[in-house]
């Protein structure tokens, strides 16, 4: 963590989506998005489940093609065929589905693909890197020597949070990073994504927990539907952003909000 | 960043933070870890040295010819052909993959020896190098089966062992054998080439010396990189036990005729492949997508390389195993590569200890898989039972093999092991 990279002037933008779209047979998943990452910022993508959400950072993450749109990076269009082709764009990603090999240690997790001398690795430094990686993100992980398979849903999650700030990334993006999380943990995350962007490193985040979005995100770009369903600031009202997530003034959330308001007006 | 470090218990090792875990050293910690390993169902060489042990036993109470120096001498002679082989199925096997083919690739590979050698009049090199590249081009081809069609492996290995045996047929001809001259250096070195005692004994001290070196150097890294360091205590012990080992094993063989040149080389490949799979970024990928291709995938490794690689690898020792076969049988024919070739090699890797499922294996594992299979065969030859025997105690050895483990991959995933 300690070489940074080229840092970039805050506000410029690094990352630029448009008319994005993702088709899976017959199942749009994904329809003319667009999204802008600037250096500095972190952005909050919140929507209801199978929103897209999860698509879209396997799009940028050279997961999946997009079926339609162009990418940006640092304004050169940009064509993401494989994850390492993004990943050697200075995006990094942290899945919702981890992708560990449970068959191999902490260390040849946190390093993969990206080993220290590849024709002679240097398992020395690659374990004293991984120990100063995880203590920065205070994880509890009891060895680093065991295979990922022995650890909790938690350890794997830091363990996967690490490996994505490895390659000293321009854009971090996380899949509900905090989803398997203890209360520590969480915070500790969250500590983590200020630093990074503190760093002059853009965030994608995304989160069912409307506190933790609240808490970091500098914008808040709702999907609905695989469509963009507006931009909103940490400033905007609970209630606002539950309708553009949920498409409503009409919906489960209001209708148990008033309900509660009036339980206390009778009580 | 270094002040949001929140290192618990300063002054500890880097890696000793955690007060949950049991930090084992010296001997008695070794021996801990060692069963603990063993009891939650990762067995590593256990089996196949268990294995050894017992086959020793019942084959020199059934014919003490068995362990006689001599005999000895002439398992190691017919280990390598077969040892070549594994060694690549223990690479496809890594992936979780499979090549059936390898016998008829490694009866072609004698063909073609015969044919450009003998028939043709080429040097012997161009015929090695002939055959060699015949291996690797069926290995791009299961490849690009594999990548580009997402043909199962073993489906197209399987048509690979009908085509394969089809184009040694076709290009051994009508005579259908060629034989190759008991004075050719290929030959001497299949049936007569024995290493000088010196070089044999030189060999057998040299992994325990560098046992002992590496531990050294590596805990000097660690303890310079403020990492804990398991002692060197545990390196002697072992280096003593491996030297003893050895060197017996040598001094046994050099009664009769010692170390054959053939095993001799095959035991350099087992080295240089585990060097490959456990020291470098491509041995690393291999676990990686044995164990989990989609999360290879996404740490950027090139996963179709990869497994072009490792059928390449698989076919090229196969090719290799097939000119030391033609080397062993002074022949090139139509029998070459048939029979019981295929599953020996692939008993063999399973044997010592490489997975069947993927992620899990060594090169080791060919060297002692083959050394049981071979020794089976032998004992079995000694005490005059038919093939047909042969074949069954063969394959139920594989069976039990596979059995192990199956349930040894059960257990580790309930202890948390993978
Ligand atoms: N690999 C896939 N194949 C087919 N459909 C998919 C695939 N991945 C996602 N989808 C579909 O795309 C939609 C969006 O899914 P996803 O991005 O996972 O949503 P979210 O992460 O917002 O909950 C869903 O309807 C889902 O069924
Ligand atoms: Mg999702």
């Amino acid at each position: 963590m300690e070489q940074a990279s080229a840092a970039h002037a805050p506000g410029e933008l690094i990352l630029r989506l448009r008319g994005v779209g993702k088709k899976f047979g017959a199942v749009t998943a994904l329809e003319d998005i667009d999204l802008d990452v600037h250096a500095g910022e972190v952005v909050a993508l919140v929507g209801d489940n199978g929103a897209g959400k999860s698509t879209l950072v396997k799009v940028l993450a050279g997961v999946h093609q997009p079926t339609s749109g162009t990418i940006e990076v640092q304004g050169k269009a940009v064509t993401l065929d494989t994850p390492g082709k993004a990943l050697e764009l200075g995006i990094a990603t942290v899945f919702q589905d981890l992708a560990l090999c449970e068959n191999l240690d902490v260390v040849a997790n946190l390093f993969l693909g990206h080993e220290i001398s590849p024709w002679r690795m240097d398992e020395v430094q690659m374990e004293v890197r991984a120990w100063t990686l995880l203590q920065e993100l205070a994880a509890r992980i009891p060895s680093v020597r065991e295979p990922i398979a022995s650890l909790s849903g938690g350890q794997r999650q830091t363990v996967a949070i690490a490996r994505s700030l490895l390659l000293e990334p321009q854009i971090i993006m996380l899949d509900e990073p905090t989803a398997a999380l203890g209360v520590a943990q969480t915070a500790e995350v969250l500590n983590l994504i200020e630093r990074v962007r503190a760093r002059g490193h853009g965030v994608i985040l995304i989160s069912h927990n409307m506190e933790d979005v609240r808490a970091v995100a500098d914008r808040i770009v709702v999907l609905r539907l695989g469509k963009n369903n507006g931009v909103y600031t940490a400033e905007t009202s609970h209630q606002e952003l539950v309708a553009a997530i949920t498409g409503a003034n009409e919906n489960a959330v209001s209708r148990r909000a008033a309900r509660k308001l009036e339980e206390v007006d009778q009580g | 960043m270094a002040q949001d470090m929140q290192t618990k218990a300063t002054g500890a090792r880097l890696d000793q933070g955690d007060s949950r875990v049991r930090h084992d050293t010296g001997l008695s910690g070794a021996l801990r870890g060692f069963v603990d390993r063993v009891s939650s169902g990762d067995l590593g060489m256990l089996p196949v040295v268990v294995g050894l042990v017992l086959i020793s036993v019942v084959f020199s109470l059934l014919n003490p010819v068995f362990l006689a120096p001599a005999n000895l001498v002439n398992v190691l002679f017919d280990a390598a052909a077969v040892g070549f082989i594994a060694l690549g199925v223990v690479c496809v096997l890594l992936l979780g993959e499979i090549d059936l083919s390898i016998g008829s690739m490694s009866g072609l590979s004698s063909a073609i020896i015969g044919v450009l050698w003998i028939n043709t009049g080429l040097p012997l090199a161009v015929a090695i190098a002939g055959s060699l590249a015949m291996g690797a081009l069926v290995g791009v081809v299961y490849g690009v089966l594999r990548n580009k069609f997402e043909m199962p492996s073993f489906v197209a290995t399987l048509s690979g062992l009908l085509a394969l045996l089809g184009l040694q047929l076709y290009i051994l001809g009508p005579t259908g054998s060629i034989n190759l001259p008991f004075s050719s250096p290929l030959v001497r070195f299949g049936q007569i080439l024995i290493m000088p005692a010196w070089l044999s004994y030189l060999v057998a001290i040299l992994p325990g010396v560098l046992i002992v070196i590496g531990a050294v150097r590596t805990n000097a890294q660690r303890t310079a990189a403020n990492l804990s360091s398991p002692g060197i205590s545990i390196a002697i012990a072992k280096a003593a036990v491996l030297t003893l080992g050895l060197v017996f094993a040598v001094y046994y063989l050099e009664l009769s005729r010692g170390v054959p040149w053939m095993f001799g080389v095959f035991v350099m490949f087992v080295v240089l492949l585990d060097y490959a799979l456990v020291r470098t970024q491509w041995g690393r990928s291999m676990f990686a997508v044995g164990g989990n291709a989609e999360a290879a995938r996404r740490s950027g490794i090139n996963v179709q390389r990869i497994r072009m690689s490792a059928f390449m690898v698989c076919s090229t020792f196969a090719a290799l195993g097939g000119v030391f076969a033609a080397a062993r049988l002074a022949s090139a024919s139509q029998q070459a590569g048939s029979g019981d070739v295929n599953l020996n090699a692939i008993a063999a890797a399973v044997i010592g200890g490489t997975s069947l499922f993927g992620g899990r294996g060594s090169a080791w594992s060919a060297l002692l898989g083959v050394l049981v299979i071979m020794a089976i065969s032998n004992g079995l030859t000694l005490l005059n039972l038919s093939s047909s025997l042969r074949y069954m105690i063969t394959g139920g050895v594989l069976a039990v093999a596979v059995i192990v483990d199956s349930l040894a991959r059960r257990s580790r995933a309930s202890h948390g092991r993978a």
